[in-house]
Parts: structure tokens; sequence; C-alpha cells
């Protein structure tokens, strides 16, 4: 009776201890999917729950499952505006040569003008303005910032 | 017996006469000739009319330290003291005693004289062997006196290409991208300096991004990519009229722009849907030419000097690599096969090799490989560093580095570094604000 007393409590310290452990993990990668910045730090909204920006992959221009939620709610945001036009800014993060770069923020933003499309954003609203690597949001030299600069921001242009 | 003595000392004895002193430029900087600049003899009339004209009290060790600093940073040169110089600058000129100048273990010697003539900058010099005890070189020019710390550079120039058997790189000017201001909002000007960071001068005022700014090989113009009215695209600048115009009418985006060999073509990226191909635009009339055409981004094209082929930077076999195609955009390969990424390519003047940018575990180099991508050599290694551009003798690379910054994403700063060919002497060139993006003009007194 006591010894399974002492296995039920070890039993308990080891879930506490295995909670606490997946904490601490899903702490450190909390703002990251991969190497995708999943966080909300430097978003800013074009309307109320409509974020501004989606993020990217090293080297990717893919659009992941929670930028087409973002790029989705933006179109429909649009659709409702329907004199706003936009400037699709597509960044890189320092880790690239400076003409690769350009070419890839380029691709970036085009990837999220794409995807407004299909869903309805004439392209006679959407302008691309590939920043490169020259306009980071987060200066650090790590892994999490660069994730933050791998964008491609909505900006509304009238 | 004595017959074979003699027959050795005929062979020898000339040889060692007769062998004046010859750098090794295919080796580093491992035992650079120890040479003596004896500062140009100047007499007191030409001082004080030098010193009225341009504030300079004695131009003659002025220009004789543009000299000894452009061959000490050369690597191949060590300069020696002037402290330890037995003989006056005048007397040298005439007739060096070379016994002084080998006591200080001097094998070679420059020495000259300047004068005003109607106004104007004469300046002799001459380059001594000190072991043959022969002059080797003499030569004269004259100028405007403003043009004394030329005059400077074409002297060595001369002693460079006669000592080592190759042109210099001394009479030459830099063209970059000044940088001020936080990393996330960098302020950023087009510069110009002459190659030893002097007479640095700002070209536009920072109201636009500006970037990779790239010398004509033929003329004073350069091509740049700015952000005028937020419209990236490619302009052409003549440096001496100011005179700005963007090139060719692309409705998207128009980067790595670079000259042909003769400065007729623009050569550069046009960005849209997405999709980067490059394209020519020849200067004269106009006419845009597709080269690439690709659903991968092809960028940074550079020629090779005979301008047949064009060397790029192409991701379409899923990452960034380097590819060789005939200048009409034919016959397309992949040339760069070891681990990383590849980026940047430039084409030597020399036409031999290919400069390039390597991302390789999270490191940045710059390297050199043979145009059908064998013999790749890495020069250098850092956190950051991209974009070497080549002197116009293909000796010397000169390229930027950024820094990491620290937690709190402090410390940024961006600088221009060279470093010779073999991997040597990799410097870092002065400029009075943080630079990237240099770009290496032709010789001038071409």
């Amino acid at each position: 009776m006591k010894l399974n007393k002492i296995l039920k409590n070890a039993f308990l310290v080891m879930v506490a201890c295995l909670a606490l452990s997946a904490c601490a993990t899903k702490k450190s990668t909390g703002q990251m999917q991969g190497d995708v910045y999943t966080g909300t730090d430097t978003v800013e909204y074009l309307a109320s729950g409509v974020p501004d920006r989606v993020f990217f992959a090293t080297n990717e221009s893919v659009l992941t499952t929670a930028s087409r939620d973002t790029l989705r709610k933006q179109a429909a945001w649009l659709r409702k505006n329907s004199k706003v036009t936009i400037v699709l800014e597509g960044h890189a993060d320092e880790r690239g040569t400076r003409e690769y770069n350009l070419a890839l923020g380029e691709r970036r933003a085009n990837a999220a003008k794409d995807y407004l499309m299909t869903y309805g954003i004439s392209s006679d609203r959407i302008s691309v303005l590939s920043y490169g690597k020259e306009r980071p949001v987060d200066s650090g030299s790590n892994p999490l910032a660069w994730s933050k600069n791998r964008r491609s921001v909505t900006v509304k242009a009238n | 017996m004595k017959k074979i003595i003699f027959l050795f000392l005929f062979l020898i004895l000339p040889n060692k006469v007769l062998a004046l002193i010859e750098v090794d430029i295919t080796r580093g900087n491992l035992n650079p000739l120890p040479i003596a600049v004896s500062p140009l003899s100047i007499d007191e009339q030409s001082k004080k009319s030098f010193d009225k004209l341009l504030k300079i009290k004695n131009i003659g060790s002025e220009i004789s330290k543009v000299v000894e600093n452009n061959l000490k940073t050369s690597g191949l040169f060590n300069p020696l003291n002037k402290d330890a110089f037995l003989q006056a600058p005048d007397i040298a000129n005439l007739k060096p005693r070379f016994e002084d100048w080998s006591l200080i273990k001097a094998q070679a010697l420059i020495t000259g004289k300047v004068t005003i003539v109607e106004e104007k900058l004469r300046v002799e010099f001459r380059l001594w062997d000190v072991l043959a005890g022969k002059e080797m070189m003499a030569l004269a020019f004259t100028t405007v006196p403003n043009n004394w710390r030329r005059v400077g550079h074409i002297i060595t120039d001369k002693v460079y290409e006669r000592l080592t058997g190759e042109k210099g790189y001394f009479d030459t000017r830099i063209i970059y991208v000044a940088e001020e201001g936080p990393k996330t909002r960098r302020i950023k000007k087009l510069a110009i300096m002459d190659q030893d960071g002097e007479n640095n001068k700002f070209l536009t005022l920072g109201n636009e991004l500006v970037l990779t700014p790239r010398f004509n090989p033929t003329s004073q113009m350069v091509t740049y990519l700015s952000y005028f009215r937020n419209l990236p695209r490619v302009y052409l600048l003549d440096i001496e009229t100011g005179m700005q115009e963007v090139v060719g009418d692309f409705p998207g985006m128009t980067f790595a722009p670079r000259f042909s060999p003769d400065g007729k073509k623009i050569i550069m990226s046009f960005a849209k849907d997405g999709n980067s191909d490059i394209y020519t635009m020849d200067l004269e009339n106009r006419i845009v030419e597709k080269i690439t055409n690709h659903p991968s981004i092809d960028t940074s094209p550079s020629y090779s000097p005979d301008g047949k082929y064009i060397c790029f930077n192409s991701d379409r076999s899923g990452y960034q690599q380097i590819y060789i195609m005939r200048s009409d955009g034919s016959k397309v390969k992949r040339i760069s096969y070891g681990k990383g990424l590849y980026g940047t390519p430039v084409w030597s003047p020399r036409g031999d090799l290919i400069a390039f940018t390597k991302l390789h575990k999270g490191k940045f180099y710059i390297g050199v490989m043979r145009t059908d991508g064998s013999g790749e050599r890495l020069l250098t290694e850092n956190f950051y560093q991209e974009a070497p551009s080549w002197s116009p003798n293909g000796r010397v690379l000169i390229f930027y580095r950024e820094t990491e910054t620290d937690a709190k994403g402090k410390g940024f700063s961006a600088k221009l570094w060279s470093i010779d060919l073999t991997g040597y002497n990799e410097r870092l060139v002065i400029t009075p604000t943080d630079a990237s993006d240099p770009s290496w003009s032709s010789l001038l007194s071409n």
C-alpha cells in the first residue's frame, strides 16, 4: 500500500517534470515553427483581426498554412474596402547576397500577391516592391531576428 | 680544371650582374621587397610656389609618401624607414651611392625631383636597382598642381609594372555605398574615393536608397540601383557631369547592373511576377535583349573580359549556384559544385578566374575558381561578407563585410576590405562612414 503511494507520488512528479520540460521546449521555439516566425511581436494590423504580414522559411517563398490564413483575412478585408490599393513589400534576412535577396523579396511578395488574386483581389489594386535585406525589422543577428525579417508586408497605398 | 672554373665563373658572374630585381607575385607577401623611397627633391623656389598654391609645405615628400603608402599596402614591397637614409634626395637623384643604400638593405630605390614650370607641376623620377647598381627606369610628367596625388599613383603604377611585370592598379578610384544610421533604417549614398581612401566625395544626397554601383570599364560612367520614388530601377550616372538617367522602360524592378567590357551595354536583372531574368540594353540604340528565360531567379550577371561569355547566379537547381553561358544566352552550364550556396560571380579582368561569395554552414567566404568551376580556393572566412570586385589588373579583390550584432541588436557595422588573390594581405579600407558594395575603376591614366 505504502509502496503504491510512493509509486503514485513518483508518477505525479514525473508528470510534472514532463509538463515542465514540455513547457520549456515550447517556450524556446514558441515563436518559430521550423524556421518560420509564428509570433506577433512585429505584426501590425490593417484592421481589427487582419494582420499585415506573412513570414517565410529560409530561402523559401512558399506560403505556410498560417500565411494563407492571414492572406484570406486580408482578401476579405480588401473586398469590403474596395477602394483600397496596396503595396506588397517583400523582404529577406541578412544571410544572403544583396542581389539574390532583392530577387527573393520580389518572389515572396508575388507569392502573397498570387494568393490574394485567387481570393478575388484584382492585380490592379496590388503593386509589389522588394527591399531584399535592406529594411530589417529586427536588427539582431540570430535565427529569431532573421525569421521576423523574412516577410511580405501588406501596406495600404492610398 | 682551370678551364672548368673559368667557364663556371663566366656563367655565374654575368648572370648576377644582369639579373635585375624582380618581384614574385604568384606567392604571397612573405618576402616583400625592401625598397627605399627617397623624398622627391625640390628647390626652395618651387617649394614656396606649391605651398602657396596647394597649402602643402613640401610637395616632394608628400608625393613620395603617396608612393610609399601604395607600395606598402600592395603587400609586395617593404618601404624602408626614411630616418636611415644616408644620401640627400637631390644628390641621390643625380647618382645614388649604391653602397649606402645596400647598407640599409634596400634592393630598389626611387628618387626624383619636383619643379614648378609655368604654374604646372613637373615631376621626374628614377627607379634604381641597388644590387646591380643600375637605373631601371626614368620618367617625367607635367600636370596641374591639384593632380599631385595622382602623380604619386602613376609613379607607383610604373614602378609596380617594372618590378612585377604586370600593370598596376594605383591610379584608380573606387565607387561604393556610404552607409549611416540604424540597421533597420540605413541611409545610403553613392560615394567615390581614390584607391588609397583619399579624396572621398558623396555623389548622392541619401534621399533614396541606392545600391550596387559599378564602373564602366571605359569611361567615367557608373550604373547602380536607386529606389527613387520607391521604384527600384537601374540608373546611369555620369560622374563628371552628375547627370542621371533611368536605364530602359521596364514595368518592374531592374537590378544587379554591370557594364559589358566595351562599356556599350548594360547587363542586369529584371524581376516581374516573382521571376528574375537577365537582360541587356545597348546604350547607343537602347535595344533591350532578353538573355535568360527560366522560371528561377537569374541574377548577378558579369561578362568575361572578351565579352563572349557571361557568368551569373541562378537557383534553377533549387539553390543559389554559379552558371556560365554564351553572351547570347545559349549553352548554359553550372560550374559551382562545392558544398554550400554560391553568389555574386565576377569574372576576372585577366579572364582566367571567377571570384564569388559562398555561404556554407553559417559562414560567408570570398573565393575564386577557374571558369570551368575547378580549382576553387577560399580566400577569407567571416560572419558576413560578399560582393568582391577586381582591381583592374586582377591581383586584388575589394569586398564588404558586416559585423554580427549582439543580443540587443547593437554593434552593427559595414566596412570595405581588400585581399590579395593569393589570400594574403587582407586589409581594412578606411572610409569616413560605414561602406558597402565597392566597385573598382579601370586605370585612369590608360
